[in-house]
């Protein structure tokens, strides 16, 4: 997998991309969980356990997505045509590509899921950790082949914000990231019910802490179908990819 | 069979016909030039061959592969130098190379023979571990030949090759390609706005514009063709109207370019007509007269200079008269 290889060795050497990327969710952790969770427990939990996989779930979000959307600059700096010019299918080139975003998504969990058990309180055994970043990986599947499908589309990076505030912010809101949601009212409940997000929070809170809300047979059925949908149209958007 | 076969291929970007329904062969071991000023169509041409983008209509093969049928086959027969530089500049130079063998499905085994052969070919091997974004234009540029050589393709696709590159350098890098054609029996395609890099390195030469073929020939043939020589009249203090307008009256003198206190005329069988030409302007500090160049060809052709970023070619063309 040259592609991951490669993908890899960037990673390691754009310190600023790695470094922001385990420190914002920190900031989200201590800000949220530290400010609000003073006073509040949720689920008999305390808020700061609660929100901590929904934190980690939009960590994988922000990460994979951004991850993704980065081949938009790949086109403009003209790296990606080398790839494009491989005698491989597209699609080799686009699971490379996710593999490589799930490295680092599974990377950063670990850090922040290390964080958290020592300085956060958060029960963690070797079987949850495992079993929450699996949720992690399945999850970051589906939203780096997102990020890579919505990338491979744009025309330029200056979409990026516009993807922020009509996917990425409605997705992660209306996730149960923060706060739980079994008190919602209806129509946010249907939004919940649709949003894969929602599907991934469940899993990792309940990997974490055993409380389930939505069951994790469902919630690994929904992530496979979301992974499956977008890996499908991100290789074919791969594959119709083009410098014309 | 050719190495490339391209029939009434054509791309449109919306109305604008990029590459207009052209049609060349291109034989195997040949060096072709594709020359033409910028938007002729060279990059969008070569493009469809790397079948990098797709044709609106016609049709192509590379090494005997169709590009809308055998893409991957296509692919596995070229070597692609693109114009705007394609390196990873967080990688070291052995990495884009390794990365590029990966890609290309170099064996395991031969990877490390062929990256030092090809580091060697253009003389980076103690630069091999420095970050290639830290690289000077020239050795980017070389280090981009190198990696388009890994696979040992039968066909090189060079876009413009050495703009940007200082003369030394260009040089270098032209005796490289030489080198491969004729070591290697590799077709070579290049594009270039250089009229000195056409002459040099290609066999054969089609001059391009507006997405069409204008003339196709030998360097030497294209010169020919164009049925002049290069007179240059240096003048006493500045050149005349008055001389300007007694060479315009002549009609062997097929085209003028007023350049600074001096005028360079193509003028047919100059020898002959010297004598009048001398006559009728008056006094010259100094008369040259040297074999057509393909810049007076594309002239001739295509009605207009072809557009050239370095300064001395500025100069030189501040009008032209044609006929
Ligand atoms: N992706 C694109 N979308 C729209 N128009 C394009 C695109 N690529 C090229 N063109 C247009 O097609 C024409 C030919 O462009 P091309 O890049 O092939 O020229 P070129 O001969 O390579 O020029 P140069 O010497 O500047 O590299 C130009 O008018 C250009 O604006
Ligand atoms: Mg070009």
């Amino acid at each position: 997998m040259a592609v991951w290889h490669r993908e890899f060795i960037v990673y390691t050497r754009e310190r600023e991309r790695a470094i922001s990327s385990v420190v914002t969710p920190l900031i989200w952790l201590f800000a949220f969980g530290a400010g609000l969770g003073a006073s509040i427990t949720l689920a008999g939990e305390s808020y700061q356990s609660f929100i901590f996989p929904g934190i980690l779930a939009m960590n994988v979000l922000f990460t994979s997505m951004f991850y993704g959307m980065y081949v938009v600059w790949d086109k403009k700096l003209d790296v990606l045509k080398e790839i494009l010019i491989a005698p491989q299918p597209r699609w080799v080139a686009f699971s490379g590509k996710c593999l490589g975003g799930l490295t680092i998504c599974a990377f950063q969990a670990a850090i922040l899921l290390v964080i958290g058990g020592l300085f956060m309180g958060i029960p963690l055994s070797p079987a949850s950790v495992l079993f929450t970043l699996f949720g992690a990986l399945l999850f970051g599947l589906g939203t780096a082949s997102l990020g890579l499908t919505i990338g491979a589309k744009l025309s330029s990076p200056d979409s990026f914000s516009l993807v922020m505030s009509f996917v990425m912010w409605p997705l992660f809101l209306t996730s149960g990231a923060l706060y739980p949601i079994s008190h919602l009212p209806d129509y946010l409940q249907v939004l919940v019910r649709i949003n894969p997000m929602a599907y991934g929070v469940d899993l990792m809170r309940g990997a974490l802490l055993n409380t389930w809300t939505l069951g994790w047979g469902i919630d690994v059925a929904v992530l496979l179908l979301f992974a499956g949908v977008f890996f499908f149209l991100g290789s074919r958007a791969f594959d119709q990819m083009s410098l014309g | 069979m050719p190495a490339i076969h391209i029939a009434n291929l054509t791309k449109k970007f919306g109305k604008l016909a990029a590459v207009d329904n052209l049609s060349l062969d291109i034989n195997k071991g040949e060096i072709f030039g594709l020359l033409g000023p910028n938007g002729a169509g060279k990059t969008t041409l070569l493009s469809m061959l790397a079948v990098l983008m797709e044709p609106t209509s016609g049709e192509a093969t590379v090494a005997g592969h169709d590009i809308r049928r055998h893409p991957i086959d296509v692919r596995k027969s070229i070597g692609m130098v693109f114009q705007t530089g394609s390196l990873d500049s967080l990688l070291t130079a052995r990495e884009n190379l390794e990365l590029h063998a990966r890609l290309f499905g170099v064996p395991k085994e031969m990877r490390q023979t062929r990256i030092q052969e090809a580091l060697e070919l253009v003389e980076l091997t103690d630069r091999a571990d420095e970050r290639a974004g830290n690289f000077s234009g020239g050795m980017k540029r070389r280090l981009e030949i190198a990696r388009a050589l890994l696979h040992h393709p039968q066909v090189l696709f060079l876009d413009e090759p050495t703009v940007g590159l200082d003369p030394q350098t260009r040089e270098h890098i032209w005796k490289y390609i030489k080198a491969l054609s004729r070591q290697e029996q590799m077709t070579i395609i290049l594009t270039t706005h250089y009229m000195e890099e056409a002459d040099v390195l290609a066999d054969r030469i089609a001059l391009i514009d507006h997405g069409k073929i204008v003339q196709l020939d030998t360097p030497e043939g294209l010169k020919r063709q164009m049925g002049g020589d290069r007179v240059k009249l240096v003048c006493a203090k500045a050149c005349s109207a008055h001389m300007l307008a007694a060479l315009k009256k002549m009609p062997f003198v097929k085209s003028i370019v007023q350049g600074d206190g001096h005028l360079e005329l193509v003028v047919q069988n100059a020898p002959k007509h010297l004598q009048t030409i001398l006559h009728a302007v008056g006094e010259v500090e100094e008369v040259h007269v040297l074999p057509a160049s393909l810049n007076d060809v594309f002239l001739q052709y295509t009605g207009h200079e072809i557009r050239n970023e370095s300064a001395e070619d500025d100069a030189q063309a501040q009008w032209a008269a044609h006929r």
